[in-house]
Formats: C-alpha cells, sequence, structure tokens
C-alpha cells in the first residue's frame, strides 16, 4: 500500500489532530486551565481552517507532485483506490463548513458557562468537530461505503448534541426525535443503496453510471436512496421532525444543525445526483420539481403561524433547502456554483439570527417574537443584526442574499424551470412578510418590558461581527461567487 | 443450494424491511420503534449478504459493507438507548404519546 496517498488528506488528518489534541487537553487538563478551553478550541480550529483553505493546488504544488496538482485541477483526483475523491470543489465546501463551525464555537460560550454545562463544555466542542469529520468523508467520498460511514458520524453524535441539556425535557424529547427519524433515514437509503449493489454489482461512484439502464428496481433503490437524504435535508414531505428537534435543541447545537448539517447533506446530494445517478436524470428531475414546490410552499405556510423564534427559524429553513434546490435540479455548473454560494450566505444569515437569539435567551430567557417588541430601544446594535439577516434570508437587494437567491433562479432557468422559478418567487414575497414580521416587532412595535439593555461578551460579538461583514461583503465582492464557478467547472 | 433461489430472501428481507416501517410508524413504545428500525437495518444486511453470494460471488464488497453496517447500527441503538434511558429519568416514562412538549 502507498502511504504518500495520505497527505492529500490534508482536511481530514488535520481536523483528526485537532480532536486528539482537544481529547488530551480535555482528560489532562486541570481545572483552572480548562477555562481557557474555548479560545484553545477556536483557535485550533482556525489554524485548521488556514490549512483547508489554502487551494489544493498550491499544497500540493508545496508538497511538490505537479503532475497529481494538475489533474486535480482539472477535475476530480481519486486517491486510495477510488475510494476517497479529491477535487477543488471539495475543499472549498469543506472549509466553509469549517468557517461555520468556528462562529458556532464563538458564539457557544455563554450557553456552555453555565451551571449545568460547564462540568462538560469539552464535549459540545469534542462532539461537534467529529460530527464535523463525517461531513468531511461524505463529501470525499468515492465509494457508497466510505458515503455511509460519514453519514453515521454525522448523525449519530449530533444526537447526543441535541440531546446535550439532558436535565431540559424538551432536550431529550427533541434528542429521541432527532435519533429514531436519523436511524430510520438512514435504514432507507441503506435499503436503496443495497438495491443498487443488488442490480450494478459495484459500491464505486464511478462505476455506478456506466451500469444503471433506469430499469424500474434502480428507480425504487433512487427513490429509497433520495428519502433518507431528503430525511437528513428535512425537504417536505420529511420534515415533520425539524422543528420539534430545532425548538428543543440548546440554541447553539439548532444554529449548527440547520446550517452545517444542511449544507454539507445539499452538497452531497447534488453531487450524488450528478456523478452516480447521472443516467437517471429524468426521474430525480421529475421528483425534485414537485418536492422542491412542496417544500418551499408548506413551509412558508406554516412559518406564518409560529410565535417560537426557534421553530420559525426552523421552518425558515426548511424553505431555504426548497431553494437550495433549486441549484441541484439544475444540474448544471451554473447550479453546482450558485448551490456552494448558497450555502455559504445562508450560513452566515442563519448564523448571525441565531447568534442573536442565543443570547437573548441567555440573558432573558425569552424566544418568542412577541418578547422581541421594542427590542431596538433598549438593544439597538443586536437588532440591527438580526435586520441584516433577516434581509438576507428574505432576498433584500444590497444584502449578500438577493445575490444568492438570484443565482439559484438563474440556474434553475437556464435549464428550462420557468413554472418552478415562478412558483418560488411568489414564496420569496411570503417570506419576506414573515421575516419582515420579525422586523417589525423589534423596531415598530412599542413595548413597556422590553428585554432589558445588556453588553454581550467578546467572543459573541466577534461572531456576530463576522457574520455581519460577511453578509455585508459576499454580495459585493463577486470575486468569491467567480472563484467557487470557476472551481466548479466540471465538477 | 437447489431450490433455494435468490428470490425466497429477498422476500424475506422485503417482509422485513416494510415490517420494520409499519413498526416505526404505528409502535406506542419508544423501545418498539427502536426495534422496528433494527428490523430495517437487518434487511439490509440481508440483502447486501444475499447479493454477494449469489450475484456477485467473486468479490466481497458486500459482506463488507454488511460488517459495517452491523456495527454502526450497534452504535446507533447504544445512542438511542441511551437517550430514552434519560428521557425515562425525566419522565418516568417512554409511551410515544407522552412526548408532547414539543408540538405546533
Amino acid at each position: 500500500m502507498d502511504y504518500s496517498n495520505f497527505i492529500y488528506l490534508k482536511e481530514e488528518l488535520s481536523l483528526i489532530a485537532v480532536i486528539v489534541i482537544l481529547l488530551l487537553y480535555d482528560i489532562f487538563g486541570s481545572k483552572k486551565s480548562l477555562n481557557y478551553f474555548q479560545p484553545v478550541a477556536c483557535l485550533l480550529v482556525g489554524v485548521h481552517l488556514l490549512l483547508t483553505c489554502c487551494p489544493a493546488r498550491a499544497a500540493l504544488a508545496i508538497f511538490g507532485d505537479t503532475p497529481v496538482a494538475d489533474q486535480v485541477n482539472a477535475g476530480v483526483y481519486p486517491l486510495l483506490s477510488g475510494m476517497y475523491n479529491l477535487y477543488p470543489l471539495g475543499s472549498i465546501v469543506k472549509s466553509i463548513l469549517a468557517i461555520g463551525t468556528l462562529i458556532v464555537f464563538l458564539q457557544a460560550r455563554n450557553w456552555l458557562e453555565g451551571e449545568r454545562t460547564i462540568i462538560r463544555r469539552g464535549e459540545f466542542y469534542l462532539i461537534t468537530l467529529f460530527t464535523l469529520l463525517g461531513m468531511y468523508f461524505m463529501i470525499a467520498a468515492g465509494n457508497f461505503l466510505l458515503f455511509y460511514l460519514g453519514l453515521e458520524l454525522a448523525s449519530i453524535p449530533m444526537a447526543t448534541l441535541v440531546a446535550f441539556d439532558k436535565f431540559r425535557d424538551r432536550s431529550a424529547e427533541a434528542g429521541a426525535k432527532y435519533i429514531l427519524t436519523a436511524i430510520f433515514a438512514s435504514g432507507l437509503s441503506l435499503y436503496g443503496i443495497s438495491l443498487i449493489y443488488g442490480t450494478t454489482g459495484t459500491l464505486y461512484f464511478t462505476d455506478i453510471p456506466a451500469a444503471l439502464t433506469g430499469s424500474a428496481l434502480q428507480v425504487m433503490a433512487f427513490v429509497f436512496f433520495f428519502t433518507g437524504l431528503a430525511f437528513k435535508l428535512s425537504l417536505v414531505p420529511f420534515h415533520q421532525w425539524t422543528p420539534d428537534v430545532y425548538e428543543g435543541a440548546p440554541t447553539s447545537v439548532t444554529a449548527y444543525l440547520s446550517v452545517i448539517s444542511k449544507g454539507a447533506a445539499a452538497f452531497v446530494l447534488m453531487v450524488i445526483l450528478g456523478k452516480v445517478f447521472g443516467p437517471l436524470v429524468e426521474q430525480w428531475q421529475a421528483i425534485l420539481f414537485w418536492v422542491i414546490i412542496a417544500t418551499i410552499t408548506v413551509a412558508n405556510l406554516f412559518a406564518l403561524r409560529q410565535q417560537n423564534m426557534k421553530r420559525f427559524f426552523a421552518y425558515s429553513s426548511i424553505s431555504q433547502a426548497g431553494y437550495i434546490m433549486l441549484g441541484v435540479i439544475s444540474g448544471s455548473t451554473l447550479g453546482m456554483a450558485s448551490l456552494v454560494y448558497y450555502v455559504l450566505v445562508y450560513m452566515f444569515s442563519n448564523l448571525a439570527a441565531f447568534g442573536v437569539i442565543s443570547i437573548i435567551e441567555h440573558r432573558s430567557g425569552k424566544e418568542t417574537i412577541d418578547d422581541y417588541n421594542g427590542l431596538y430601544s433598549t438593544n439597538p446594535r443586536l437588532s440591527v443584526v438580526m435586520m441584516i439577516a433577516l434581509f438576507s434570508l428574505a432576498g433584500i437587494p444590497p444584502f449578500a442574499g438577493f445575490f444568492s437567491k438570484f443565482f439559484v433562479f438563474a440556474a434553475a432557468v437556464e435549464e428550462g424551470y420557468y413554472w418552478l422559478v415562478f412558483i418560488a418567487l411568489l414564496n420569496t414575497v411570503i417570506s419576506l412578510y414573515y421575516y419582515l414580521r420579525v422586523v417589525k416587532s423589534m423596531f415598530i412595535n412599542k413595548n413597556e418590558s422590553a428585554i432589558a439593555g445588556f453588553r454581550s461578551d467578546g467572543y459573541t460579538r466577534l461572531g456576530l461581527v463576522a457574520c455581519s461583514a460577511g453578509i455585508l461583503l459576499l454580495g459585493l465582492l463577486s470575486v468569491v461567487y467567480g472563484e467557487i464557478h470557476h472551481y466548479s467547472l466540471g465538477w | 443450494m437447489e431450490g433455494l433461489h435468490l428470490e425466497y430472501y429477498l422476500v424475506v428481507s422485503a417482509i422485513m424491511f416494510f415490517a420494520g416501517v409499519y413498526g416505526f410508524i404505528t409502535r406506542r413504545n419508544l423501545l418498539a420503534v427502536l426495534i422496528s428500525i433494527e428490523l430495517i437495518l437487518n434487511s439490509v444486511d440481508i440483502n447486501f449478504a444475499l447479493f454477494n453470494r449469489f450475484l456477485f460471488p467473486g468479490q466481497l464488497e458486500g459482506f463488507f459493507f454488511t460488517l459495517f453496517a452491523i456495527g454502526v447500527s450497534a452504535c446507533e441503538a447504544a445512542v438511542a438507548i441511551a437517550i430514552i434511558i434519560n428521557i425515562y429519568r425525566n419522565i418516568r416514562n417512554i409511551q410515544v404519546k407522552n412526548l408532547q412538549q414539543l408540538k405546533d
């Protein structure tokens, strides 16, 4: 076996190194030194991010293997006899996920320093990084076995995170709902994979398309497989677990679940639909067409009547997943680029919103929309951050959310889905109503007993500033989208 | 091997799979729901092993997938049971109908 291949697994290896260091620190660190756990964790993830961020080509050039670098630049480079795929776009998505994880870590401090969680705060960072590792493997997989292991590594520890506040009934209940749906979904996916194996005789992504004939059994296998991933992405009609889990989980975990986990699953779904189920393109486009319409519409209608902020954002994230699927259904280069860009923008917007929800919940214990009445008079800066995030989610022009929506719509129109885009546009108007409802309650509604003004700690502020900068700059810096588009050619 | 065709095993695994799906939807006890899911996972294991044995005897991919799937489903069961025990400690009950703090 050729061990020199391992040098190309730099993302996974550096993340494993971070996990091992943090694990040893958590076990052997003195009680006093553990107070610095969060800064150390953030620092290590930051170092890991630097390693991941340098584009694949530059990194490979450092290690002096130019032929491989050229091949990677041209497209996918299989490693470990095809089990693991090295491709630039995958590295970009991995760094996007790592940035999101870093922001979640910055915002988690308030909650973790609480009385009941302080004793096991180290576990939060460790388990989160484990799930991140699972998503890395999912993204890089070139075989259904590695894909399945990545999927499970991303979802089993996630259940323990959801049930992290184990003395709170709601957290435990959300954990049970999450783990049971997650196993059920992966069981459905597995049944699909087993039928694919039975009809094609291989599990390698590169070999399957040639053996796909479009027989009824293969279409059924695809439907099972898609259903499993749709549960993860919470597409309608597989979305019922989402609001409950989002409401019950600790807010930092909800933020992680709604952004990082969903972004990784969306990207992987597009890669697998394009690369593996390419021959079945007519079937999956027909399925996706109706799923997208149902997802966007149903989620928007339910979001209208929510009072709890976390539940509200759960439905909002379901409808956002529908918009992300618009990039998937096009199946083109533009679709891929717009999907990655959408995930990036959505990550900053949603993390900003959840950062505000998290700090307000921690300081005042309030989490319904009515509680936000008059927030601007007491906490002007938090209200402005929340407003920027909501405008970006709704897609109002100067903010990045407008451009990301524009690109996914453009990708779908390019493939001739006029009706689909029309329905999505109508839904954008509906979504504008409920996003603005929150803005109205913060800025216009009067309230005698508004949430008292407070000063948040440095880490949370750093996280919120990073998110706001992302929302404001990403739309204006066209170089970001250009770069993503450049690397998604021939994904 | 005469008389035992691929189809017989496939029928068994399909029945197991759909019994699992039915149980997942109708059972009223969290542990029974978990058992139903295990039925689904086991039907998948059967599928992989017998496809490999009957259709592609020269390779080992299916058997390996079965081994991994068994290991992973054990982890899943461990985490799920831990969470169910935690619920029992909180509300002294593991009936699905008592999980109603989170709803629309």
